[in-house]
C-alpha cells in the first residue's frame, strides 16, 4: 500500500485530531490543524498529496484556503468537508479546484477510497 | 331554478354563523334594492293614476259644462225677449188699448205671430180684475186680487211663475208684468207661454240614450218632461244642486247607488234650474281600460324588478361567499407553507449545529472501534466491540435525520428541462417492478392522448414520485393496486393522481400527513418523507393534496405547472 501525506483542516479539534488518529492507524500519515494560516504554514513545511478542509471555519473560510493551497501547491488534491448539506457551497468549491466533497459526519472508509481515487493509487 | 334565486339551505340561521351573514347580507341587498326600484315606480303609477285620472273626468265634464251652459244661455234669452216683448207693449200701447178686447186680441196675435210661444194674453187692471183677454181659455172678467202671483208682481213688477198643466195637457208658465201710470195706478199684462220650445232645445241637445236631461223648479219638481221616462210635474228624483252663477257639474250617487254626474245651471230670473244627468261609468269606460293596462304594467314591472333584484343579489352574495372560501383557503395554504418553511428552517438549524457534535462522537468512537480492534487480550472484547458499534448504529440514524433535515431546508435552484412525465413515472414503477412482481401488486398508468410534455426538475421529481408510489406500497397488503392517472388541467397545469388499494387514513391523521417529524411509523421512518415532498413539489410550483378514506385507500394528487416557475 502506497501511503501518502494527508492534512486535515478543521476548527473544531476534537473531530480532526481523531480522524488524523485514526488514518494513521491505518497506516497513513496524517496531521491535523484547526485554522487555514497553520495549514498553509505546514504545507510550506512540507508537501501533502491530500488535503481535507472544512467548508466552515471561522478566519479563513474552506474556500479561500483552497485558492491558497492550489495556487502553491497545484498538485494538492483538496478534499472538501461541508455539514450543511448544502450542494452549492461544495460544488462551488469543485468549480474552483476541489476533487470532491464529503457530508459530516463522514464514514473513515468512504474518505479514504475519495483519498485514493483523488491521488490515483 | 328556484335554488338559484334563494341560495340558502333554510331561512334564517343562527347568530353570527357564516350561513346567517350570508343570508343576512343577502335579505338586506335585496330588501333595499326592491325598496329602491319598487318604490319609485309606485310613486310615479299612482301619480300617473291620478294624473290621468283628472284629466279623464275634466275630458268628461268640459262638454257637459258647456251644454249646461249653452241651454242656459239660450233659454234665458229666450225669457229675457218674452219679457221684453211684453214690457214694450205694456209701455208702448196706453191702458185704454190694452183694456179693448178687439185691441187686446189683434195686439195678441201679432205677438204670437211674431214672437212664438205666447198662448194667451190678459189685462189686468190694480184691482185685480182681467180687463181683456185674447186666448183659447174664457178668463175675461176672472178676479186676481188675492192671488199670490198678484201680490208679487206689484212688488216686483215682473212675475214669472212655475210650470203648470195648461192648454192640451202640456207644460206651461206664466210671466206678467206690472206697469204704473201717470198718476200712480197701475196695471198687469199677463202671458201664458208655451214650455214648447225650452223643451225642444233639450230634446235637439243630441245626448247619449243613457243621459237624462230636464228643467226643475227650485223644489225638485220637474217643469219638463225627463227623457227617461218621468212626466211634468212629477218628482224628478235629484236633489235640488246648490245656487251657482255659471253652470257647474257635480257628482252623486243615486238611490240605487250608482255614481251620476250632474251638469245643471240655473236659470236667471226664473224658477228654473237646467239639469243633465250622466252616467259616468259609460264614459269612463275608456278610462277604466287605460287604468287596468296602468295597473297590469306595475304589477308586471315589480314582478319583473323582483325577480331580477333576487337574481342578481343571489348571484352577487354566491359569488362573495366563494371569493370568501377562496381567500380563506388561500389563506390557510399560505399559513401552513409558512408553518413548514419555519419548521424547516428550525430543523436546518438544529441539524446543523448537532452535525459536528455528531461527527465527534462518529470520529472518537470509531477510533475507539479502532483501537479495540487492534489489541489482542482485552477482557470481553467482543461484547465491547458489540457495544460500540451499538453506538456507531445510533450516531447513524442521527446522521440520517440531520442529513434529511437538511435536505428539507434545501434552498435547491430548480434545473429546468422538459420532462415526459408519462415516461418518468414508468420509470419509477419499473424502479419498483420487483417488490411489485414478489407481492403481487398491480400498477398502471392512465394517461389522455396529447398529453403536455412539462418543464421541471428532473431529480426532485423522481424523488416526489418516488416517495409517494413507495408509500403506497407500504401502505398496501400483498395483491393490492397502484393506479397512476395523468388529466391536464387549465389554466397551463398537469394533475398526476396517485392512488392506492391500501387502509386509507383517518381523518386526524389526514390532516397532519405533511407535517414534519409526523409518523406513523412508530420507531421507522424519520417522519420526513412527506413534510419533504411537500416542500419540493411546492418549490416547483405545484401543490400536492390528500384524498383518502378508511376502507377504501388514498389518492395523493400532484397538481404541477406546465411551465416551470
Amino acid at each position: 500500500m502506497d501511503t501518502f501525506r494527508v492534512l486535515l483542516v478543521d476548527d473544531e479539534e476534537e473531530l480532526v485530531t481523531t480522524i488524523a488518529e485514526r488514518l494513521q492507524l491505518r497506516g497513513y500519515h496524517a496531521e491535523a490543524v484547526s485554522n487555514g494560516e497553520d495549514a498553509l504554514k505546514r504545507i510550506e513545511e512540507k508537501p501533502f498529496e491530500v488535503v481535507v478542509v472544512d467548508v466552515k471555519m471561522p478566519g479563513m473560510d474552506g474556500l479561500e484556503l483552497l485558492r491558497r493551497i492550489k495556487a502553491k501547491n497545484p498538485s494538492a488534491q483538496v478534499i472538501l468537508l461541508t455539514g450543511r448539506g448544502s450542494a452549492k457551497d461544495s460544488e462551488a468549491g469543485i468549480e474552483e479546484g476541489a476533487f470532491d466533497y464529503l457530508i459530516k459526519p463522514i464514514n473513515i472508509e468512504e474518505l479514504i477510497k475519495k483519498m485514493k481515487q483523488a491521488t490515483g493509487r | 331554478m328556484l335554488r338559484r334565486l334563494f341560495p340558502f339551505r333554510r331561512l334564517g340561521g343562527e347568530g353570527d354563523t357564516k350561513e346567517a351573514r350570508y343570508f343576512r347580507l343577502w335579505l338586506y341587498t335585496c330588501s333595499l334594492t326592491a325598496l329602491v326600484s319598487i318604490a319609485p315606480l309606485v310613486i310615479m303609477s299612482a301619480v300617473s293614476y291620478y294624473q290621468y285620472k283628472k284629466a279623464f273626468r275634466g275630458e268628461l265634464v268640459r262638454p257637459i259644462n258647456r251644454l249646461a251652459s249653452s241651454v242656459k244661455r239660450s233659454t234665458e234669452f229666450f225669457l229675457e225677449e218674452r219679457r221684453a216683448a211684453m214690457k214694450f207693449i205694456i209701455r208702448e200701447k196706453p191702458f185704454d188699448q190694452l183694456a179693448d178686447q178687439d185691441q187686446l186680441t189683434r195686439i195678441f196675435r201679432n205677438m204670437k205671430e211674431a214672437f212664438g210661444g205666447f198662448v194667451d194674453l190678459g189685462l189686468i187692471d190694480s184691482a185685480g180684475v182681467q180687463r181683456a183677454y185674447a186666448g183659447p181659455y174664457q178668463l175675461r172678467g176672472v178676479n186676481y186680487r188675492d192671488q199670490d202671483w198678484f201680490h208679487e208682481v206689484q212688488l216686483r213688477d215682473v212675475y214669472l211663475s212655475d210650470v203648470f198643466m195648461g192648454y192640451r195637457n202640456f207644460p206651461h208658465f206664466v210671466i206678467a208684468v206690472k206697469h204704473e201710470d201717470v198718476t200712480g195706478d197701475f196695471y198687469v199684462l199677463r202671458a201664458t207661454i208655451d214650455m214648447h220650445f225650452i223643451d225642444r232645445q233639450i230634446r235637439t241637445l243630441g245626448l247619449q240614450p243613457s243621459s237624462d236631461a230636464f228643467i226643475i223648479n227650485h223644489q225638485g219638481i220637474l217643469q219638463t218632461p225627463s227623457r227617461l221616462g218621468k212626466k211634468a210635474l212629477e218628482e224628478s228624483g235629484v236633489s235640488v244642486p246648490p245656487y251657482s252663477e255659471g253652470a257647474e257639474v257635480i257628482e252623486e250617487r243615486d238611490e240605487a247607488g250608482n255614481a251620476r254626474i250632474i251638469g245643471y245651471a240655473y236659470i236667471e230670473q226664473s224658477p228654473f234650474i237646467f239639469m243633465l244627468i250622466k252616467n259616468p261609468d259609460l264614459l269612463m269606460k275608456n278610462w277604466v281600460a287605460l287604468r287596468n293596462r296602468l295597473v297590469a304594467f306595475l304589477a308586471i314591472s315589480a314582478v319583473v324588478i323582483l325577480l331580477l333584484i333576487l337574481g342578481t343579489s343571489s348571484y352577487m352574495v354566491h359569488r362573495l361567499r366563494e371569493a370568501d372560501q377562496r381567500q380563506a383557503e388561500a389563506y390557510h395554504h399560505l399559513e401552513y407553507s409558512n408553518k413548514m418553511a419555519t419548521i424547516g428552517r428550525l430543523g436546518a438549524g438544529v441539524a446543523h449545529e448537532i452535525n459536528n457534535p455528531l461527527a465527534i462522537i462518529n470520529e472518537k468512537t470509531g477510533l475507539l472501534k479502532d483501537l479495540l480492534l487492534l489489541e489482542k487480550n482485552i477482557p470481553q472484547k467482543e461484547k465491547l466491540i458489540a457495544l460500540v458499534d451499538s453506538v456507531l448504529n445510533s450516531v447513524e440514524r442521527c446522521s440520517r435525520i440531520t442529513h434529511r433535515l437538511l435536505g428539507f431546508a434545501k434552498h435547491i435552484d430548480v434545473h429546468r428541462e422538459p420532462i415526459d412525465v408519462n415516461s418518468m413515472i414508468t420509470e419509477v414503477l419499473d424502479f419498483l417492478s420487483k417488490e411489485a412482481e414478489f407481492r403481487d401488486i398491480t400498477t398502471s398508468i392512465s394517461i389522455p392522448p396529447n398529453f403536455p410534455t412539462i418543464e421541471s426538475d428532473r431529480g426532485q421529481l423522481q424523488q416526489v414520485f418516488l416517495n409517494i408510489v413507495n408509500n403506497a406500497f407500504a401502505a398496501m397488503e400483498d395483491g393490492g393496486q397502484v393506479l397512476v392517472t395523468l388529466q391536464e388541467k387549465i389554466a397551463g397545469r398537469i394533475e398526476v393522481t396517485i392512488s392506492d388499494t391500501g387502509p386509507g387514513i383517518p381523518e386526524d391523521i389526514l390532516a397532519r400527513i405533511f407535517e414534519p417529524f409526523f409518523s406513523t411509523k412508530k420507531e421507522h421512518g424519520t417522519g420526513l418523507g412527506l413534510s419533504i415532498t411537500y416542500g419540493i413539489v411546492e418549490k416547483l410550483g405545484g401543490h400536492i393534496d390528500v384524498i383518502s378514506e378508511v376502507g377504501h385507500g388514498t389518492s395523493f394528487i400532484i397538481t404541477l405547472p406546465i411551465v416551470a416557475p
